[in-house]
C-alpha cells in the first residue's frame, strides 16, 4: 500500500482549522501530535456505551470497560513487540514513567554511591527524577556528553559505564532530532553489567519499535505524542525487571489485600496502577497504535525521512546562512525535529511572526536546558513533523521565516 | 475564538528601536550599586538589573541579559524612564506599567498613557497574553533590586 498523505490528512479534524486567516500549518508534533478521528471515536464510544470503573465490576458494562482497558494494553504490547501485555504499565505520561522507574525500581536497587549514567542530550523527564534520587538516596550521576556533530560522545562510554547500574538515555532528541545508537548502547551497557532504560517519547511515535530486538530493559513513552490522547503514558519493562520492582504509588487497585497491619501489593501491571486509571485515554491510545499499525511504522518513518530531507535542504539554502539548524544537517540517524537559530530574531519572536502565518512552531528550551547550555543557546524555535506533515507545510514555514527575517532587519 | 491582533500592535516602531539599540546596557560596580537577577523559565529570558541609588533617587541604572524583542525593548524603555527618578515615582511607574499590561482592552485613559510616555507603545503587548511575562520581567527585577537595596537614611 502506498502512503497517501492526502487521505491520511483527512483523518485529522484539526488540520481543517484556519488560524489568523491561514490554514493551520502544524509543525509542533514533537510537543504533541494531532489526534485522528478514530481515536476520538474510540473514546467517544467508550464513554457513550461502556463507561464504568475497571476491574472487580460484575455487571455488563464494567466487564466491557475492563475488556477495553486491558485490550488497549494488549494493543500497545503488540505495537512495541512486547513479550506479554503484562510488561506494559500505564502511566500518565513519559515523565511519570521515569518517576516510576527512578522511585520504584531505583529506590529498590540503588544505594548510596551506585552509579546511573545519563546524557547531556536528555529531556528533563529523564534527568530530574534521577537528580531527586541522588538528593534523597545519594546515588551518583555521570553524563554522556554531546559532540559538535550533535551526537552522543561515546569516546568515554566504557569509563562512564564502569561500575554503573543503569544507563538511561533518549532514543531521539526532542531538540536536535538526533537518533542515538540504542543497540550499541545496550550492548555496551550490558557488557558493563548495567541495565538500559530508553526514553522513547520521540522515537516510538516516529520510528518502528520492537522491544524484542531493541536491547533495552525499560522503555518510557507518552500517548499524546503518538496520535493518542493526553493523560496516558507507558513504562515497558522486561517481566524479570517488573518482578523485582516494588509498587510506586499506593492506593486502591494496586493491592491484593489490606488489613489494619498493612497491605500486600497486587501482581502484574495493576501493582503500579494505583487508583482509577485513565481508562478512556488507554482506549484512545489503543486506537492510536492500531491506526499507526494500519499505516505501518516503516511507512511513517519513510515519509517523515523524505520530508525531513526536503526541509533540511530548503532551510539550508533559503536564507544565506541566516538560519542555522541546531542538529545534524543530513537525515542520517535523524528524525523530523528541526531546531532553528534565526540570526537576529529571538525564537519567541520567530514563533510570534510564524503564528501570523498560521504556522505552529515551539520556542524555548524544550525541557532540555543542559543541552541548550551545551550549545550556548537560551532557546531555539523548533519545527517538528508528524505522519500527516507535507512538503507544502515546509514551504509555508520557509516563507514565514523569510517574513520574520525581514521584520527584524 | 478570537483572532490574534495584527503584529504591528506588538512590534511598534519605538519598541523595535529600543530592541535594536538598547539603552543603558552594561554593569555597575556592586556595591555601591544594587543588583537583581530575573529570569523567565518559560522562554529562558534572563536579565540583571543594576541600580545606583543616591538618597531618594535612582542615579544610574544598567542592564545585562538576553531575551526576545519585547523583553529587551521593555527593559531598555524602563531603564530610560527610571533613570533620575525618585524611588517613589519609580514604584508608581512600575505599578502603572503593570496595569497597562493587565488592561485587556488597553483603553487606559489618555492621561495614564501620557504619563507613561513612550512606554505606552508597549500597550499592545496586553493583547498577546503569552508575551506579558516577557514585558514585565525587567520591571519585576527592578522592583526586586529596590526591595533588596539597603535603606538609606
Ligand atoms: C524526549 C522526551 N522525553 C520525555 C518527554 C516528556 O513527555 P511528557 O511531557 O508527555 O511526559 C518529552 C516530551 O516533551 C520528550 O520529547
Amino acid at each position: 500500500m502506498s502512503y497517501d498523505v492526502r487521505v491520511l490528512r483527512s483523518d485529522f479534524p484539526l488540520l481543517r482549522r484556519v488560524v489568523n486567516g491561514h490554514p493551520l500549518t502544524y509543525l509542533d508534533s514533537g510537543a504533541t501530535s494531532l489526534t485522528p478521528r478514530t481515536v476520538l471515536e474510540a473514546m467517544d464510544v467508550y464513554y457513550s456505551r461502556h463507561h464504568s470503573n475497571v476491574h472487580r465490576g460484575v455487571y455488563q458494562t464494567a466487564a466491557e470497560a475492563t475488556e477495553a482497558y486491558e485490550g488497549a494494553r494488549a494493543d500497545v504490547a503488540r505495537f512495541i513487540g512486547a513479550a506479554s501485555p503484562d510488561e506494559v504499565v500505564f502511566t500518565k505520561n513519559a515523565t511519570e514513567s521515569f518517576n516510576l522507574l527512578a522511585r520504584a525500581w531505583g529506590t529498590a536497587h540503588l544505594k548510596e554511591g551506585d552509579v546511573v549514567v545519563l546524557s547531556e542530550m536528555d529531556h528533563h523527564a529523564n534527568l530530574v527524577p534521577w537528580f531527586q534520587l541522588r538528593d534523597s538516596h545519594g546515588i551518583t550521576l555521570r553524563f554522556l556528553r554531546v559532540n559538535d556533530e550533535y551526537r552522543l560522545d561515546l569516546s568515554n562510554l566504557d569509563e562512564l559505564l564502569d561500575g554503573a547500574r543503569l544507563l538511561s538515555v533518549t532514543a531521539m532528541s526532542n531538540v536536535l532530532g538526533t537518533v542515538t545508537p540504542i543497540a550499541q548502547l545496550a550492548e555496551r551497557a550490558h557488557a558493563a553489567g548495567a541495565l538500559l532504560a530508553v526514553d522513547g517519547a520521540q522515537s516510538v511515535a516516529h520510528l518502528p519499535t520492537n522491544v524484542a530486538t531493541l536491547g533495552a530493559d525499560f522503555l518510557a513513552f507518552s500517548g499524546h505524542k503518538m496520535l493518542g490522547p493526553t493523560g496516558i503514558g507507558v513504562l515497558w519493562a522486561k517481566s524479570e525487571h517488573w518482578a523485582e520492582t516494588p509498587p510506586f504509588l499506593g492506593g486502591g487497585g494496586m493491592i491484593s489485600d489490606v488489613t489494619l497491619d498493612g497491605f500486600t501489593p497486587a501482581s502484574g501491571p495493576a501493582r503500579y496502577e494505583a487508583g482509577t486509571p485513565p481508562i478512556a485515554e488507554a482506549v484512545g491510545l489503543g486506537a492510536a497504535v492500531r491506526y499507526l499499525s494500519s499505516i505501518g511504522m516503516d511507512a511513517v518513518a519513510a515519509h517523515e525521512l523524505d520530508l525531513t530531507a526536503y526541509a533540511l535542504e530548503r532551510l539550508a539554502h533559503s536564507f544565506d546562512e541566516r538560519v542555522r539548524i541546531i542538529g545534524p544537517s543530513t537525515t542520517l540517524d535523524r528524525g523530523g525535529v528541526i531546531s532553528l537559530d534565526v540570526e537576529g530574531v529571538h525564537p519567541h519572536d520567530v514563533s510570534q511572526v510564524l503564528d501570523q502565518h498560521g504556522v505552529c512552531v515551539r520556542p524555548g528550551h524544550h525541557c532540555a536546558k543542559p543541552l541548550m547550555r551545551r550549545f550556548g543557546l537560551a532557546a531555539t524555535a523548533r519545527a517538528s513533523f508528524g505522519p500527516y506533515s507535507i512538503p507544502a507545510e515546509v514551504d509555508t514555514l520557509v516563507d514565514a521565516l523569510r517574513d520574520a527575517l525581514e521584520m527584524f532587519t | 475564538m478570537t483572532q490574534m491582533p495584527p503584529l504591528n500592535d506588538l512590534y511598534r516602531e519605538i519598541v523595535m528601536d529600543h530592541y535594536r539599540t538598547p539603552r543603558n546596557r552594561g554593569e555597575l560596580p556592586t556595591p555601591p550599586a544594587q543588583r537583581a537577577d530575573g529570569h523567565n523559565p518559560l522562554c529562558g529570558d534572563e536579565i540583571s538589573v543594576y541600580v545606583l541609588i543616591n538618597g531618594d533617587v535612582i542615579e544610574d541604572i544598567k542592564l545585562t541579559g538576553h531575551g526576545c524583542s519585547i523583553s529587551q525593548a521593555s527593559s531598555s524603555m524602563m531603564s530610560a524612564a527610571v533613570k533620575g527618578r525618585s524611588l517613589e515615582q519609580t514604584r508608581e511607574l512600575v505599578a502603572r506599567f503593570k496595569e497597562l499590561m493587565t488592561s485587556e482592552t488597553a483603553d487606559s485613559s489618555d492621561q495614564a498613557l501620557r504619563e507613561l510616555g513612550e512606554i505606552a507603545a508597549l500597550s499592545g503587548v496586553s493583547k498577546f497574553p503569552v508575551r506579558i511575562k516577557c514585558a514585565t520581567l525587567a520591571w519585576n527585577t527592578l522592583t526586586q533590586a529596590l526591595d533588596d537595596a539597603p535603606q538609606q537614611g
